[in-house]
Formats: C-alpha cells, sequence, structure tokens
C-alpha cells in the first residue's frame, strides 16, 4: 500500500467537501473490493474518505411501494433484514450469497454498486429491478447507471446515498458460482411487477451487467420457464476466460434464468 | 491401550497453541535490529537482463542497501542444486542447469528474483524496489512441456539443447513390445496431470541473523527439513560451513511438499544478514507464493495396457513428458522417475512395465514433490487405465481390479518395488460394502429423476511410503542417506524429552510421538515433549516428506527407547541390588523376578542421575540414548476409493454426494490424527481432479497468480468421507507402520474422474474437470460424430 490520509467525516455534506479538496481521493466503505487493489499497490489514492461514521447512510425501510437501502448497509444486514425477507425474499438472496461471512460483513451495497465489478451480485438485483439510485446529486435510473465493466454514471465526487427497489410481486435471483472467486460466473435476476418484466445478467457479458429483451418480451405472455423453454441468447459478447467458454456462459443464461423462474413462481 | 497410547484418539496437544493464535511461525519471530528483504522479480517469462540500476532506489528512505546477481557472484555464493541424479537411457548424467539465487544475466520465468532491497519496513523496502531499473531484452518463452523439445523453441539455458534434462526409461522394453503384440485387448489413454500450486496456509519466510562475534549465522526458516537446508546451504551454495550456521523451522504452516526445498530467499537472506550485519526478514505474500513456491505434477502421459482375453493385464506403457520448470529444484528429478515409474505397477500382477520419461526445462515456476509426489501421477495413469480397460471389455471394474491383484507377497514388481505385505482385495471389498455399491443402480436411476448423471468410480491405489532405506535410494541417484534419528532424554523427575529429526508442520508429532513414548515407557503423556526442527538440539534429522514421520521417525524413537530400557534395567539392578537379567519392565514399573521388589520408572531416572548406588566405574550415570533408524524397505500403503457423484445435466457441475475411503496403513498410532490426513488428502487431491490448475499463458504470465483464479476446494464442496481402515503389519518397521499422510491426495483424482466418466459415458475428460469441462464434454458426446 502506499500512503494515503485518512479522513472520518460525519455528513455526506462533509463527505463530498472531502473529495473536492482530494482530487485523487476516494471513498472507503467496506474496503473489501479498493483495500485489496490498494494492498496489491494497482491503485494509489492520496486520501481515503471512510463512510463508515456519516449519518443517515445505513438501514433497510419500507417507504412505500418501494424497499430503501442505505448505501453503507453491509450485506449481511441486507440479507437478514426481516422488513426485505417479507416483502421481496428474492432480493434478500442477493447479498446473501455474496463471498463468504467476513465479505457480508464488511461490504456494503454502495460500494459494490459503485464498484460494478462484471461479475458481482448486485448490478444484476439492480438491473433486474428497475432500482434507482439515490446520490447526493441525483437520482440515476439502473438502467442508465451501469455503463459497462467498472464503469457507472456516477461522476467525480459523486456518492451514493441510497437505492430504492420498487417491490416486484415476483423476483428471485440463481447464481452459478465463480469457482475460485465465488463471485457469479453468471447470475441472472428476474423480477414481474405488473407489466414490467426483467431479465439481468452479471458474470456473463464482457460490457458488464445487462438485460436480455428476447426472455423478457417472451415473458410477458407468461412469466414461467416454459415461455423461454428452447430459447438462447448468442455467444458473442459474452466473456471468455480460463474459467468459462463464450458459449457456456450463453447457456448458462438460459438455465440460470428458467431456473430463477421456477423460484419467483415457488 | 491406555488412554493416550497407540491406538487412541487423543486430541492433538498442539493445536490449542495454534487455534487460540500463539503459535510461533517464522514470521512471527523478531530480532532486535531487524531489517526487511523485499525482492525485485521478473515481470517477464524469459528476457536478458541489459542492465540493472540501483542508484535511485539506493537513495529511498530507509534503504539499507540493494544487492544483485553480479554481487552474488563477486561473493562466490554457490548455485542452488538439485540433489537426485538421474541418467538418461545412453548414460549421460542429467543436465542441471546454474540456479543462481539472484538472477545473473538472465531471467527464466516470471517471479525470477534480480536484485533484493535490504530496508528498515517493508513498505520502504517495496518503495524502494519500485525504483530499481532493469533493462530487459524480453526472449520468447516456452511453457508446455510437450513443445519444450520442438525444433524451433526457445532454449532456455545455454549449454541445454532441446531443454531437456534428461530422457529416462524403466524396465524391459523388448518384453513388453512383445506382450502388446500378442495382447487381445488395448486400452491407450493420453493423460495431462495438471499442474498444481501448493498454497500451504504459512507463506514461506525467512529470518537471517549474523553474530558478528561468534561469525556464526542462524536462519529461522519455513521448512520440512532444516537439517538439510543446513547440509545444502553450508556444502554447495557455500553460504557458510556447516557448523557456522544454525537453522531453525519453528512452527510451520503447512508444506505439502512445497517447503522441503531450499529456495533463494533463504540464500539470500543469510548473505545479505553478514553483509549489512543486521537481521534480515523476508515473508512472502501471496502472489510471490504463488509465483515462486515450487509446483506440482504437470505430466503430459500416453499409457497404454495391454490384456489378453481373460482380462489378464500382460503389460503396461507409459511415456511421459514431465515440466521441471525453468530450474531444477532440490528434489525434482526424482519425482518423475524413482518415485513415478516405480509405482506403475499399481497393486496389479503385471509380468512387464516400460516408462520412458523426458524431463524438460520451461518458463515456469520450478515444480517439485507436492502431496505423494509422483505417486498420484502413477496412480492416476494405471488407475484410469484399468478402468477403462474394464468398461472396454464389459467387465465391471472391480471385477477386473480383482482379476489382477497381486495375492502372494512379497511380490518383486518389474519396476524395482518388493511389495512386503497387504490385502488389497480386503480393502476393495470393504470399501464396496460401505459405499453399499449394491444400492447404485437403484440411487443412480433416482438420480436421472432429478436431472442428474450419477457416476461411481474406484481407485485402488499403492503407494511407496516411508522414504526410505539409504542404501536404496543411494543406489537410484539420491544424494543423501534417508534414514531418521532420534535422541530419548529422559530428566531426574522422570519427564521425557524426545529430539526427533522429523518436522512437524501440521502432522501432530507433538501427539502422536508422545504416545508412542507414553505407551512405552508406561509414564503420562503430558509427561513427555518432543523438540524438533532446531539444528542446535537436534543432532541431526532428514525431516517430514513422503509419509516417513511415522514408519522412520518413531521407529527411531523406538530404538532409542530400546536402548533407554536396557540401560534404565541396569540403574534398576543395582537399585534394588539385584542381577540385572531378573529385572522386568512392564507398565512404567521395573520389578524383580520371582520377588515383590519394584521401583517406578521416575525412581529410576532419579537414581540414574544421583548415582548413589554405583560407581562411574560399574555404569555411565545420566539416560539418554541416540538411535540412528535405517528401514529395510519402503513401506506400501494401500487402499480403495470410490467416489459417488452427480452431474448436473445442464450445468455440468459435479456435486460428489458420497466418498468411501478404506485405508491399509498397518498400525495406526492415533486414529483421529489419521482420518484427518485422509481428509485432508483427499480434499486435495478432489481440488486436482475438480478445480485446481495452475496456468500459464504463451507469454509465461501465470494467469491463476491469485486466488481469484485459482480455484480451491472448500469445505462446502465435499461431503463427509467414510473412512475405513484395513491393516496388514508393514514388516519392514518395528511398529507395522506404513504412513497416512499421502494416501488421500493419491487415491482420489483417479476415483472422481472415474465416476465422471462412468456418469457421462465419455472417457473424454481432462482435469480439472470444471463445470464447463463437463458440459463440454457431455456435448461432445451427444453431437454426432464426423464421418
Ligand atoms: C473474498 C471476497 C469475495 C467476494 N465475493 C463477492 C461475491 O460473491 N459477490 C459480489 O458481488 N461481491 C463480492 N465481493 C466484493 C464485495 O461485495 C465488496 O465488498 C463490494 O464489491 C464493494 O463494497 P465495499 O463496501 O467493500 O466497497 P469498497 O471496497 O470500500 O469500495 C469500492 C469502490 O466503491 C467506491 N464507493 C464505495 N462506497 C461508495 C458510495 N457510497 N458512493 C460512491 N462510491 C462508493 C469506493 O470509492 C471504491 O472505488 C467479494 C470480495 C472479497 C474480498
Amino acid at each position: 500500500m502506499y500512503n494515503f490520509t485518512f479522513h472520518r467525516p460525519t455528513t455526506v455534506r462533509q463527505a463530498a467537501g472531502l473529495l473536492a479538496r482530494n482530487p485523487d481521493g476516494k471513498l472507503l466503505a467496506g474496503g473489501h473490493s479498493l483495500l485489496p487493489v490498494m494492498k496489491q499497490r494497482l491503485a494509489q489514492p492520496s486520501a481515503l474518505v471512510d463512510l463508515s461514521l456519516v449519518e443517515g447512510m445505513t438501514g433497510v425501510e419500507l417507504k412505500g411501494r418501494s424497499v430503501v437501502i442505505g448505501a453503507m448497509t453491509r450485506h449481511a444486514d441486507v440479507a437478514k433484514s426481516d422488513v426485505l425477507k417479507e416483502v421481496m425474499p428474492g432480493l434478500a438472496a442477493v447479498p446473501g450469497s455474496v463471498g463468504d461471512p467476513q465479505v457480508r460483513n464488511r461490504g456494503t451495497i454502495g460500494g459494490s454498486i459503485a464498484n460494478n465489478d462484471p461479475n458481482a451480485d448486485y448490478p444484476a438485483a439492480c438491473l433486474g429491478l428497475g432500482a434507482t439510485i439515490i446520490t447526493n446529486k441525483r437520482r440515476i435510473a439502473a438502467d442508465d447507471f451501469f455503463q459497462g465493466m467498472y464503469t457507472t454514471a456516477l461522476e467525480d465526487g459523486e456518492i451514493i446515498v441510497k437505492v430504492s427497489f420498487p417491490i416486484a410481486k415476483k423476483a428471485a435471483y440463481e447464481k452459478f458460482k465463480h469457482p475460485a472467486s465465488g463471485f457469479a460466473l453468471v447470475g441472472v435476476f428476474v423480477s414481474k411487477r405488473g407489466s414490467d418484466i426483467r431479465v439481468a445478467v452479471t458474470g456473463a457479458g464482457s460490457e458488464g451487467v445487462f438485460r436480455v429483451p428476447t426472455f423478457e418480451e417472451a415473458l410477458k405472455k407468461r412469466f414461467t420457464a416454459k415461455s423461454i423453454e428452447g430459447m438462447t441468447i448468442p455467444a458473442t459478447g459474452m466473456n471468455s476466460d480460463i474459467h468459462a467458454s463464450p458459449e457456456y456462459r450463453a447457456h448458462l443464461v438460459s438455465v440460470l434464468t428458467k431456473r430463477a423462474l421456477n423460484k419467483a413462481n415457488a | 491401550m491406555s488412554a493416550n497410547g497407540i491406538g487412541a484418539p487423543v486430541r492433538r496437544k498442539e493445536d490449542f497453541r495454534f487455534i487460540t493464535g500463539q503459535g510461533q511461525y517464522t514470521d512471527d519471530v523478531v530480532r532486535p535490529g531487524e531489517t526487511r528483504a523485499v525482492f525485485v522479480r521478473s515481470p517477464h517469462a524469459h528476457a536478458k537482463i541489459k542492465s540493472i540500476d540501483v542508484s535511485a532506489a539506493r537513495t529511498m528512505p530507509g534503504v539499507i542497501d540493494v544487492l544483485t546477481g553480479a554481487q552474488l557472484a563477486g561473493d562466490k555464493i554457490g548455485n542452488l542444486i538439485c540433489g537426485w541424479m538421474i541418467h538418461s537411457k545412453d548414460g549421460s548424467p542429467m543436465k542441471m542447469s546454474a540456479h543462481p539465487a539472484l538472477a545473473a544475466g538472465k531471467v527464466n520465468c516470471v517471479g525470477d528474483a534480480v536484485a533484493v532491497v535490504i530496508a528498515e519496513s517493508q513498505a520502504q523496502g517495496r518503495d524502494a524496489a519500485e525504483k530499481v531499473k532493469v533493462d530487459y531484452e524480453v526472449l520468447p518463452a516456452v511453457v508446455d512441456p510437450a513443445k519444450a523439445q520442438a525444433k524451433g523453441a526457445p532454449q532456455i539455458h545455454p549449454d541445454i539443447p532441446n531443454n531437456t534434462i534428461y530422457q529416462w526409461h524403466l524396465g524391459d522394453q523388448a518384453a513388453v513390445k512383445a506382450a502388446f503384440d500378442a495382447a487381445s485387448h488395448v486400452t491407450t489413454l493420453d493423460i495431462i496431470n495438471n499442474r498444481l500450486v501448493p498454497n500451504a496456509m504459512e507463506p514461506r519466510a525467512a529470518l537471517a541473523e549474523y553474530d558478528a562475534g561468534t561469525d556464526n549465522l542462524t536462519l529461522w526458516n519455513t521448512s520440512q527439513n532444516p537439517h538439510v537446508a543446513r547440509l545444502v546451504i553450508s556444502a554447495f551454495v557455500g553460504i557458510t560451513p556447516e557448523h557456522k550456521l544454525r537453522v531453525i523451522a519453528p512452527d510451520v504452516g503447512g508444506g505439502f511438499g512445497s517447503k522441503i526445498f531450499i529456495y533463494p530467499e533463504e540464500v539470500v537472506c543469510l548473505w545479505a544478514a553478514r553483509k549489512v550485519k543486521r537481521p534480515v526478514k523476508w515473508t512472502a505474500d501471496r502472489s510471490e507464493a504463488f509465483l515462486t513456491d515450487a509446483h506440482g505434477r504437470d505430466h503430459v502421459t500416453r499409457a497404454e495396457l495391454a490384456l489378453d482375453a481373460s482380462g489378464k493385464i500382460l503389460a503396461l506403457r507409459a511415456k511421459t513428458i514431465a515440466n521441471l520448470g525453468a530450474y531444477m529444484s532440490t528434489f525434482s528429478s526424482s519425482v518423475p522417475t524413482y518415485l513415478y515409474a516405480t509405482l506403475l505397477s499399481g497393486q496389479y500382477a503385471i509380468p512387464s512395465i516400460y516408462c520412458e520419461v523426458d524431463a524438460v526445462y520451461t518458463n515456469t515456476a520450478p515444480v517439485d514433490a507436492y502431496r505423494g509426489a509422483g505417486r498420484p501421477e502413477a496412480t492416476f495413469v494405471v488407475e484410469r487405465l484399468i478402468e477403462v480397460a474394464a468398461r472396454q471389455m464389459d467387465l465391471e471394474p472391480p471385477e477386473l481390479r480383482r482379476r489382477n491383484f497381486i495375492k502372494n507377497f512379497p511380490h518383486q514388481t518389474p519396476v524395482i518395488m518388493a511389495y512386503d505385505a497387504g490385502d488389497y482385495n480386503a480393502s476393495m471389498k470393504k470399501a464396496m460394502e460401505i459405499a453399499d455399491v449394491k444400492g447404485f443402480a437403484k440411487r443412480k436411476r433416482e438420480a436421472a429423476r432429478n436431472g442428474k448423471l450419477r457416476g461411481l468410480g474406484y481407485s485402488t491405489y499403492i503407494e511407496a511410503c516411508g522414504i526410505a532405506p539409504s542404501q536404496a535410494v543411494g543406489s537410484l541417484g539420491a544424494g543423501v542417506g534417508l534414514w531418521e534419528s532420534a535422541e530419548v532424554r529422559v530428566n531426574p523427575t522422570g519427564s521425557v524429552e524426545i529430539l526427533t529429526g522429523s518436522h512437524s508442520h501440521g502432522q501432530g508429532h507433538e501427539t502422536t510421538f508422545a504416545q508412542l513414548v507414553s505407551e512405552r515407557l508406561g509414564i503420562p503423556f503430558d509427561s513427555v515433549s518432543i523438540v524438533h526442527g532446531d539444528t542446535d538440539k537436534v543432532q541431526f534429522g532428514m525431516g517430514t516428506y513422503g509419509s516417513r514421520s511415522g514408519a522412520v521417525g518413531m521407529s527411531a524413537i523406538v530404538k532409542a527407547l530400546d536402548k533407554i530400557e536396557a540401560k534404565a534395567k541396569k540403574v534398576a539392578a543395582f537399585m534394588m541390588e539385584a542381577a540385572e537379567g531378573d529385572i522386568e519392565f512392564k507398565d512404567g514399573k521395573f520389578t524383580v523376578a520371582g520377588t515383590d521388589k519394584s521401583a517406578a520408572f521416575g525412581d529410576v531416572a532419579l537414581n540414574a542421575y544421583i548415582a548413589h548406588k554405583f560407581t562411574g566405574a560399574e555404569l555411565e550415570p545420566g539416560l539418554k540414548e541416540t538411535s540412528f533408524y535405517d528401514p529395510t524397505n519402503f513401506t506400501f500403503p494401500a487402499g480403495c476409493h470410490i467416489c459417488e457423484l452427480d452431474i448436473d445435466i445442464e450445468t455440468g457441475k459435479v456435486d460428489i454426494v458420497n466418498w468411501t475411503a478404506v485405508d491399509d496403513f498397518g498400525t495406526v498410532i492415533n486414529p483421529m490424527i489419521v482420518e484427518g490426513q485422509v481428509h485432508g488428502g483427499i480434499a486435495q487431491g478432489v481440488g486436482q481432479a475438480l478445480m485446481e490448475g495452475a496456468v500459464y499463458d504463451q507469454a509465461g504470465q501465470l494467469v491463476t497468480g491469485s486466488f481469484m483464479d485459482y480455484s480451491m476446494p472448500h469445505a462446502h464442496d465435499l461431503p463427509s468421507f467414510h473412512v475405513g481402515t484395513t491393516e496388514t503389519k508393514a514388516p519392514s518397521n518395528p511398529l507395522g507402520m506404513k504412513g497416512c499422510g499421502e494416501a488421500g491426495a493419491i487415491a482420489s483424482p483417479a476415483a472422481v474422474i472415474n465416476a465422471i466418466t462412468d456418469a457421462i459415458g465419455s472417457e473424454d475428460i481432462a482435469m480439472p474437470a470444471t463445470a464447463n469441462a463437463v458440459w463440454s464434454a457431455l456435448q461432445r458426446a451427444k453431437a454426432p460424430k464426423a464421418a
């Protein structure tokens, strides 16, 4: 790790101010993505602005027909939230599938989304539910937020404060774990909220999380696995590495979508 | 059996300190004035070093010195060596390249150390290491062993054409050819034994301290055999004479073979400590461990089995290319030769065997012994061949095995080994019962209803352990003898210290060795302490590997305890004024035959030291004995593992649902520890079969350089194992022990792959059989065969 200065603001405003004064600084949430790359000296922020003491950034709340999760809420706390398990267990399952207990006890939803790792789980849930990412400056629809591997709509100095998920009647996540990292080799989130049907895929695409319009269209008739029986997506644009071929990833998208649909309908 | 004696499942003494974080590992040892060594490593797999500029690094804060390979050579520090001579077919000796501890002029793999920064702190050392400017001329690299010998392949070492270290063979080529010509059935397999990264929990570390007053050097290191390290570092590398060097391997957090070897970093720390006159410490980070620990396996093999119409094996033939990496590590040459080809007879009576092995250099990390070392590779060849042959001949795999099992002992195989005892059918029979093989067909139908393909795979393995008689290994090229030493010190109060040359780094010697002593002397288990891992305390020892600590290390203790008993009887005779011949020793008590006189072990110990009852002319005071034990043969643990698994047809994911292991380890001292060793070994073997694999790209970069890409087995990847034993005593050592440390890793890969291929009905799958690989194999099996 290289040297850096360390700041612990207590309000979002202070945090934003610190970022403005430290253009090479970075926000620190759970540190489970940022610190490993710093330890390997692949990232060299001049300052860390730790969000852990900032007020009002944690918790899972029911607000009308949405669930609102503070950006600093740890994966473990989202996973065990009674409110969430009651209204949308399919979403609670997403942080529950992340890493191991240590990671779940530190990692946060805000950090995960801001990082937009192409194999992360939360991006699938955000896109798969049509969530709104609320920052200190604006509200960004998930469809506009994720812009390719490790790239988001966030501007310099913009801080995610919370994420609002509309409650879908049917929602489920199906994850095929990466054999080494435990991230999603492929993960599929499906949901149905009235006529809004979404199938969002993480892990598979070389541009990060994406929706599958052909599946969504087919599911408009009936939201069941049967509706997409025999349907596939092309292997082009899928990731290719030593762990999985593009063909295999494309195949898993179909398989996992069907499994997620069965779960959502169960 | 007493509560803590031989055969009791005693809880491990050492675990208290490990589990409560009180172990003392090398990195925990802190010396006054300690500095940190940070290595500058090559980012290229193959390159000429045009120049190294350390001037900027030298001026960085906290930097004490920056040293390079040129200075190492200038100080006449010798090369690292491989200590096992192998001769090629044509009689020529193996071609060992120079292996300087810091690269001289050229780097041959990513991670090769080119310079070292000695700094006040780790962070300062890293900062400075980034300022060392190395100008490389990058050369083409070769990483694939099958391509290393090809015309036009980059030549890695100047004096070694075709990157070929040796072309070795064993067996009767003509007899094998005749048998194949006459065979009614031949099974042929192309096998890749995947390269593995050892991944011990504790990374390698070294701390060197120089005492200018005495001119002595001390090295704390993560070693499985500190005495061998001292020998090599003094006699070959020439750091300092043997008696001026003390090597201490304190608590060591796992080795799996990778900590047997002598590595560049230890040499450099010693050399640098004398130069800067301050202690120098290096602890590998995980990235360095991936790049520089000696890897395991990496064989490419074509194997063939010849059988007659009745299923009797006539001959076996194998041609293997073994990747030894960029340099020959300490015992690398022996692994694909005498630890491999000599086991190709498996548990079967095979009249003739012929094996050819080419060992090659590539631009990858050195490859050496890794849990099982050669024997997992041999077992995989033999057990895949026999399983496939059975399927091709429409025989049940256990039936083909039964027809060929060796039944009479001793049995001389055509590949050197003389098996002394075993009952192979007994272990297979017991394993088949525990695994409920009879109910398998029904379970397979049920699995099919849930979209799963169920498979059953066997592996009836054998290994040569307790490595072993010095004369035998010497005749095969070993540069050292493989006996073990023990010293028993009885204190005046009757407590006992055992100094052993066996090193414990996860095996639980502090417990099992104490069980032996407690039982043999009839003293409390807690009155025994085990001392190891320090060349100043233990006179000499060959260390722990090859499942030898029980069979060889404990046997040495037994021999020393025999001497203790003999001496103590003399003391007791004086004490009780009886003839020495009338003294009997049992359950910790000395008695005089035919009388009611007795003396406890503790009283005799005290009398040995106060020496009031005898004159110095009659008997030397004290009670301390030493023994060097050299066994008469290897030991031959063997057994049967059965793997039952499900494959998710849609995803190819393998789920092991049942694992049965029935092993014959001879005498078992502590069944709980033995079971733990078996569990760990199976986990490693399953890891190799299903997920692990070190992958280099064509430029020689290690793609699997972290746990994000290198898959290790987790507890949830494994079922609860059913572990049983059968027992035939090893005739070659006084305890009848065979060794259990490697069995699981040796047996299991073949069992997994045999089960997968049984499930998918195709032999077309390589290790690691990842979900993607299995799914692809299923697609290939489904696809209409091209005309
Ligand atoms: C061993 C291991 C296993 C893991 N397994 C998984 C897995 O299975 N699935 C998965 O999805 N993830 C996994 N992760 C990643 C984990 O979920 C991370 O915690 C998460 O991706 C990042 O969250 P964090 O709170 O740790 O963020 P940090 O590491 O603190 O920050 C990550 C990035 O986000 C920025 N940031 C943080 N908070 C905000 C904010 N409020 N507004 C704007 N920017 C912000 C930071 O500046 C930084 O650039 C794993 C991590 C580890 C170490």
